[in-house]
């Protein structure tokens, strides 16, 4: 038993961490909210790292890491409010299509683009409402009813919206599935589904302890400085005390993720329950952590001024995506069995109502 | 990351659990904190002890089985799932026993813990007074030099089970031109020593062993000269730094381990299933109470690592007291709250289970005290 990341994965989280501190500022973030959407440089960057290909097999020159380390390196991409859809990539779509894009002639030779950083792959998943940077995509990986679809992007109509955050550059996406598009057969495209359901919930997780982490560092440091009736607000006991509940929320969140990560990793029978726990929790932290921050910073947290707004969007967006807190919850009362008596009308979690799309 | 365990903590787990199934005592035994109940606890601990099972991560000379952390974490996950007594020793053993071990003398740990894992010698804790609750520093209780030893005057509050129990440890001023944390000493005191009184009050909660304890020239010998009559325990004058050793205990790891709510937590699901709970906002609130108790334990497997591995959680252990005391409270309100009209009457013990609870955020430190403390010493937010 050992609760703890090896050497390698702190080193490689290290990594990751150096690289965007020096590249992904709150600034870059802003330009990249007025520019296209991405850090100009990183992805490439991130790609020499090893970082896109964390997850892909060293034959298809990537680092052959696990999920554990993946989704080191997504809490990573959210602590700085990451616009380039590194987790989008990385940890949803490469595995996925290494995993069950064999039976579909368009996933082949995907992985290793993924890895050195040339094309990208979105995805839309039933449970959301739109896809991100979809604009930047070659490939989209899309579901349907019948599970897991790949098209090609010229062959779907990209409608950009708008967004509260729209750094992340999302779209409502018009496609027509066919069983040429989809993964293979039914089942094996459910299967695909539900395995990118699965990562999705896990790396959005990861990123929601990432910004929580950082709001509060950064609200310590401005609350340790800023000085009110003649002494520093964050020496006032109501404000210490609101921070050592952002803090707790965090604390008792990214267990859950870790072993959520060990889930997936390992295959584990409880996967599903696991990650979302792990979804849950981490959206209600990084949610009150937004909230409690706001509030310590006082007025100037309220304005585009101050960077803490790119992280509480990002956390408002990412807590209510891959699947509400709400919704997560569901599955593990479900796991425990303990559900309204009208189960037969029970609508299952992971098919949320929501579509991205409509056929014509 | 390694989530497994070993065949040998496998093979642990298993003895454990198959004892308890054959030796809890059923129906349950009446309150350790009243006069019948703990005598009936004691023999408990006695058949815990006889099974080298009364503290388990101990030498062997001292009672235990030289078993690891990890262990003990096993062990009590297990006796919470097996709804096991109620631990009376649990000062002895889980506060005092770590500073012997860590200030007191080869004669002292010779003594002292062989008596308290065969619940021989009943320890409770002397910290508070009636002025000195949260503000430690300000206890006024001392201790004067006589001969061989120390004279002892003053009153101690707030003491669990220091009606039933035969031994008392706590901090006495020794030093009288010092102030606050300083000139304080950590001293060892039999109840049964001339010039000591002990007078129970009530709770909350109905438990009788709650007791003021009252010092009036009661007399114990210096350091470990007659272990049998008491003594000092770490550095005359340096009690302070003695006592915050266990502290962090207290609030952290010892006091609270994680089976005990994750046990809550499956007794609450438990009453959802066979109230067949149909309300989608308490099975919410259930699901919720679950997750926090499987979040504590996956943190408290963080903890045990750190500290497996030569490092201390330190301050940030006041989280866990926090995070502890407030799901414990929240546990039980919502088994209340399945209850309804029921709960008044106290059906499996929950309505009690709820008025103990509601006393974790006030001991082992108040939950204000111990937010202050994650602020500065955490965070390193400036002091007040």
């Amino acid at each position: 038993m050992r609760f703890a990341f090896s050497e390698d994965q702190v080193a490689l989280r290290a990594g990751m961490a150096d690289l965007l501190a020096g590249t992904c500022s709150p600034a870059a973030v802003r330009a990249a909210i007025d520019g296209e959407g991405v850090v100009p440089g990183l992805w490439s960057q991130l790609a020499e790292l090893g970082a896109l290909g964390i997850l892909a097999p060293e034959e298809s020159g990537g680092l052959g890491f696990d999920e554990v380390a993946a989704t080191l390196l997504a809490v990573e991409a959210g602590a700085v409010a990451l616009p380039d859809p590194f987790t989008q990539v990385a940890c949803v779509a490469l595995p996925v299509l290494h995993r069950f894009g064999s039976e579909h002639p368009g996933a082949e030779g995907r992985v290793a683009e993924l890895v050195a950083g040339t094309a990208q792959v979105a995805v839309g998943l039933s449970w959301d409402s739109s896809v991100d940077q979809a604009n930047a995509a070659s490939w989209l990986l899309l579901e349907a009813d019948d599970g897991l679809h790949l098209l090609p992007a010229d062959s779907v109509e990209i409608e950009p919206v708008t967004s509260v955050d729209p750094a992340l550059r999302p779209s409502r996406v018009r496609w027509t599935p066919e069983d040429g598009t989809r993964l293979g057969d039914p089942e094996h495209a459910r299967a695909a589904a539900a395995d990118a359901h699965l990562r999705s919930a896990l790396a959005d997780a990861a990123q929601l302890c990432g910004l929580a982490r950082s709001m509060v560092a950064m609200t310590v440091e401005y609350t340790s400085s800023r000085t009110q009736f003649g002494r520093p607000i964050g020496s006032f006991q109501a404000v210490q005390h609101h921070l050592a509940d952002a803090l707790l929320a965090v604390t008792f969140a990214e267990p859950l993720v870790w072993r959520a990560s060990v889930s997936v990793a390992t295959d584990a029978p409880d996967r599903v329950v696991d990650v979302a726990m792990a979804k849950s929790q981490a959206s209600d932290a990084a949610e009150r952590v937004a909230d409690i921050c706001l509030q310590a910073h006082g007025a100037i947290g309220y304005t585009i001024e101050a960077d803490l707004q790119l992280f509480m969007k990002r956390s408002w967006v990412l807590a209510r995506r891959s699947g509400t807190a709400r919704s997560h919850r569901r599955t593990v009362a479900e796991h425990l069995q303990v559900r309204p008596k009208r189960s037969a009308s029970y609508e299952k979690p992971t098919q949320h109502p929501r579509r991205l799309t409509s056929s014509p | 990351m390694d989530l497994s365990w070993s065949a040998e903590e496998d093979g642990f787990r298993a003895e454990v659990r198959s004892w308890l199934e054959a030796n809890v005592p059923k129906p349950s035994l009446p309150s350790g904190d009243t006069a019948e109940g703990f005598a009936a606890h004691l023999d408990w601990e006695r058949s815990l002890h006889a099974e080298r099972l009364a503290a388990v991560s101990w030498p062997e000379e001292f009672g235990g089985r030289g078993a690891t952390l990890w262990d003990w974490l096993i062990f009590e996950e297990e006796y919470y799932r097996a709804g096991a007594p109620q631990r009376v020793t649990q000062n002895g053993i889980f506060l005092l026993a770590p500073t012997i071990f860590e200030f007191g003398t080869p004669a002292q740990q010779a003594w002292y813990l062989p008596r308290m894992s065969a619940a021989d010698d009943l320890w409770c804790q002397g910290w508070s007074e009636p002025n000195a609750g949260s503000d430690l520093a300000g206890i006024t209780s001392k201790a004067v030099r006589d001969g061989n030893g120390w004279r002892i005057t003053g009153q101690k509050t707030w003491t669990t089970r220091g009606a039933f129990c035969t031994h008392l440890f706590g901090l006495f001023r020794t030093d009288p031109d010092e102030t606050r944390h300083r000139g304080l000493s950590y001293l060892m005191v039999p109840l049964d020593a001339e010039g000591v009184t002990v007078r129970g009050f009530g709770r909350l909660d109905g438990d009788e062993g709650f007791a003021e304890v009252f010092f009036d020239e009661a007399w114990i010998p210096d350091g470990d000269s007659d272990p049998a009559q008491g003594g000092t325990l770490g550095p005359v004058g340096g009690g302070w730094g003695v006592a915050m050793a266990t502290t962090t205990s207290e609030r952290g790891l010892t006091l609270r381990s994680p089976g005990r709510f994750q046990a809550t937590a499956a007794r609450l699901v438990e009453l959802a299933h066979s109230r067949s709970l149909d309300d989608e906002v308490l099975i919410d609130r259930v699901t919720q109470a679950w997750i926090d108790a499987e979040a504590y334990a996956l943190h408290t497997l963080g903890d045990v690592t750190t500290i497996v591995e030569g490092g201390s959680p330190g301050a940030r252990s006041s989280l866990n007291k926090i995070f502890w005391s407030e799901l414990d409270i929240d546990l039980h309100r919502i088994a209340l709250d399945i209850l309804g009209p029921d709960a008044q009457l106290d059906p499996d013990g929950w309505m009690k289970g709820f008025e103990f609870a509601l006393s974790g955020p006030i001991y082992a430190g108040t939950n204000e005290v111990q937010r202050t403390i994650v602020a500065e010493r955490v965070l390193g937010l400036p002091r007040a």
